[in-house]
């Protein structure tokens, strides 16, 4: 096929395979990294902390673990449940959070061709916010299973907040522009209900709900790691299938559409499945900014613009960039704690300043 | 191999209550080129984005089989294609095959060959790395070509394809378009402003104005002055040059003058 008039096909073959071999190259060193990243950083999670716990210990732990390999491990049973029951949930849930939300952002920035889009668009945060308000401040108790009254009516505010910005965006003149203002006014109505809601609350409850707010990875147990495990899987094999159509709609939607693309199908799955992401994550772990919006950025100055690459990447180094920023929410101000919210706003937004004024690479 | 690759019967476009395209039906033979001429909003680009899946439309496009076309039997080169920030000629290109892609959206190794195959073929594979920004007008257009060839389809359609490329650029692009539908059989629909280029390239020309077919046929049938004239709303002549239709503005002098009276 498409033989070259010039070039004997053994010629023209040996070009197309170096054309294409260049061309497509593996991103082999941004996923070696962001491996070793995650790695590092859970050995930091684990070690790091009011009761520090030694790595030796730590590795005997987990091959105490595994049969048959017949070691015993070192450290006392204080020490165990310590790593067991509150380091490994913790660090396991801040990577699953990261992982999601950097996931999402980058889906969001694709979808929406925006570099400066994140998973809090749409009126998520507002939307979950104001459903957090309303659980923790008049007692309304939407709690379902494993689901805890705040974590539910969380999730529940962010998939009302997103479908109404879904709905609003659903008429004839349906472009990426409509669904975003859309979710600008959803996040304005939800905003100012969540401010009229929080005002009628006592002091007590008020600081609850802002602690709430500001994000935190505090769990005890498994639970929530089961709670947003099954919304990561679902979710983020969806978005991974969708990555490659997200840069078939970088070249706008009439020529996607000549290439094959449906783009308003593509993009309603795309922000349904990261919408419901963030929500998950959001229910376990409250507000946690910049992550979505910097942790892409961060994967796409490593392996360019393509989002076959971006989008897996983000989740590993989201995860990465979560569990690291968690143990300095732990550890910096031992023995209290510092919001992780907070830490990554600290981290990001200078960071996200730094991309924007050296004016490369925010485009997508 | 049937007479007809392509086949329209009463199409029509509409955007609101304006109808752009009026029950066009023209059918294109396999390796035919067939130029879509007519003014400014006449409804050329309307008419190409129903074939290429852009927009909706009313009526039957259909293959030679009569089977209604899918996304993987035409492909399509736009007027300015979008070129995205950073991307590479070979991401750029592997975008054309879109259309055959299966479950979840994973492009094989074959895919990636004929990409490679392409790159050669439009001797662009030095290129292939380079990000699309980086490229002259005329270069993003032949990658534009590359992507729609990729694409491995019997038809291909071009909206207006050089009408931003110097004559050079515009001649080269038209010849490669020219060179690889005699090679391929590809059969070509071509939206085209110039009509002495038009002229060059097609076999037959179809005529569109307010969004109606006006005149189908070959260059020579097609391009009468008085016709032209009347729906170009401008006096026009056609002149026959070293063995080629081309088509001219009337001679200002052969214009009468309005007198405007003496100035003092």
């Amino acid at each position: 096929m498409f033989p070259s008039a010039s070039a004997s096909s053994g010629e023209t073959e040996r070009n197309a395979d170096l054309a294409v071999g260049r061309a497509f190259r593996l991103p082999v060193v941004a996923v070696v990294v962001g491996t070793l990243a995650l790695l590092g950083v859970a050995i930091l999670s684990a070690t790091q902390g009011a009761a520090g716990l030694p790595t030796g210990g730590v590795l005997s732990a987990f091959l105490d673990r595994i049969p048959l390999l017949g070691v015993d491990s070192t450290l006392s049973d204080r020490q165990e449940s310590i790593l067991f029951e509150i380091r490994l949930p913790r660090m396991v849930l801040g990577m699953l959070v990261g992982g999601s939300l950097g996931m999402a952002g980058a889906a969001y920035q694709g979808v929406f061709r925006n570099p400066l889009a994140d998973p809090y668009l749409l009126g998520v945060s507002a939307g979950a916010g104001l459903g957090a308000v309303l659980a923790l401040g008049f007692d309304i108790d939407v709690g379902w299973g494993p689901f805890d009254a705040v974590p539910a009516a969380a999730f529940i505010g962010a998939l009302v907040a997103v479908t109404l910005s879904t709905v609003i965006a659903r008429g004839p003149g349906s472009s990426p522009a409509t669904l975003l203002l859309g979710g600008v006014a959803m996040a304005a109505l939800f905003s100012a209900s969540q401010t009229f809601a929080l005002q009628r609350l006592s002091e007590t409850r008020a600081r609850e709900v802002l602690s709430w707010l500001f994000g935190q990875l505090n769990t005890s147990g498994w639970d929530q790691i089961w709670i947003l495990g099954p919304y990561f899987a679902v979710c983020g094999s969806v978005l991974f299938v969708h990555r490659r159509h997200l840069d078939v709609l970088r070249v706008g939607d009439a020529e996607a559409a000549s290439l094959g693309l449906d783009p308003a199908r593509a993009r309603l799955v795309v922000v349904v499945a990261a919408s419901v992401l963030t929500a998950a994550a959001v229910s376990v772990s409250g507000l946690i900014a910049f992550v979505g919006l910097v942790v892409p950025h961060i994967v796409r100055l490593l392996v360019g613009t393509s989002y076959r690459a971006i989008v897996p990447l983000s989740a590993l180094f989201g995860a990465a960039f979560l569990g690291f920023v968690d143990v300095g929410a732990r550890t910096v101000l031992a023995p209290s704690e510092l919001p992780v919210g907070v830490i990554t706003a600290f981290v990001g937004a200078p960071f996200f300043a730094f991309i924007l004024w050296r004016g490369q690479d925010v485009s997508s | 191999m049937s007479s007809v690759a392509l086949r329209c019967r009463d199409v029509s476009v509409k955007f609101g209550s304006r109808v752009a395209v009026d029950s066009v039906s023209l059918d294109v033979a396999p390796g035919e080129w067939l130029g879509i001429i007519g003014p400014n909003g006449a409804g050329k680009s309307s008419l190409l984005g129903a074939l290429a899946g852009v927009h909706g439309f009313d009526g039957t496009i259909a293959r030679a089989s009569d089977m209604p076309i899918t996304r993987s039997d035409v492909a399509f080169v736009p007027q300015a294609p979008v070129v995205p920030e950073g991307m590479t000629v070979a991401e750029y290109v592997l975008l054309g095959r879109t259309a055959h892609l299966g479950w979840f959206a994973h492009e094989t190794n074959a895919d990636r060959e004929i990409v490679g195959l392409v790159l050669v073929r439009l001797r662009l594979h030095d290129f292939a790395s380079r990000r699309m920004t980086e490229l002259s007008g005329g270069e993003q257009q032949r990658v534009a070509v590359a992507r729609a060839l990729v694409h491995d389809a019997p038809v291909l359609l071009l909206d207006e394809p050089t009408s931003a490329l110097d004559l050079g650029h515009q001649n080269a692009v038209l010849e490669l378009v020219d060179s690889l539908r005699h090679e391929e059989e590809l059969s070509v629909v071509a939206a085209m402003h110039d009509l002495s280029t038009a002229s060059r390239f097609a076999d037959r020309l179809a005529l569109i104005h307010h969004g109606k077919l006006v005149a189908v046929g070959s260059p020579d049938e097609v391009l009468q002055a008085e016709l032209l004239s009347e729906i170009y709303d401008t006096p026009l002549v056609v002149e026959h040059m070293a063995g080629e239709l081309v088509v001219l503005p009337a001679s200002r002098r052969s214009v009468p003058k309005r007198r405007k009276g003496p100035l003092w």
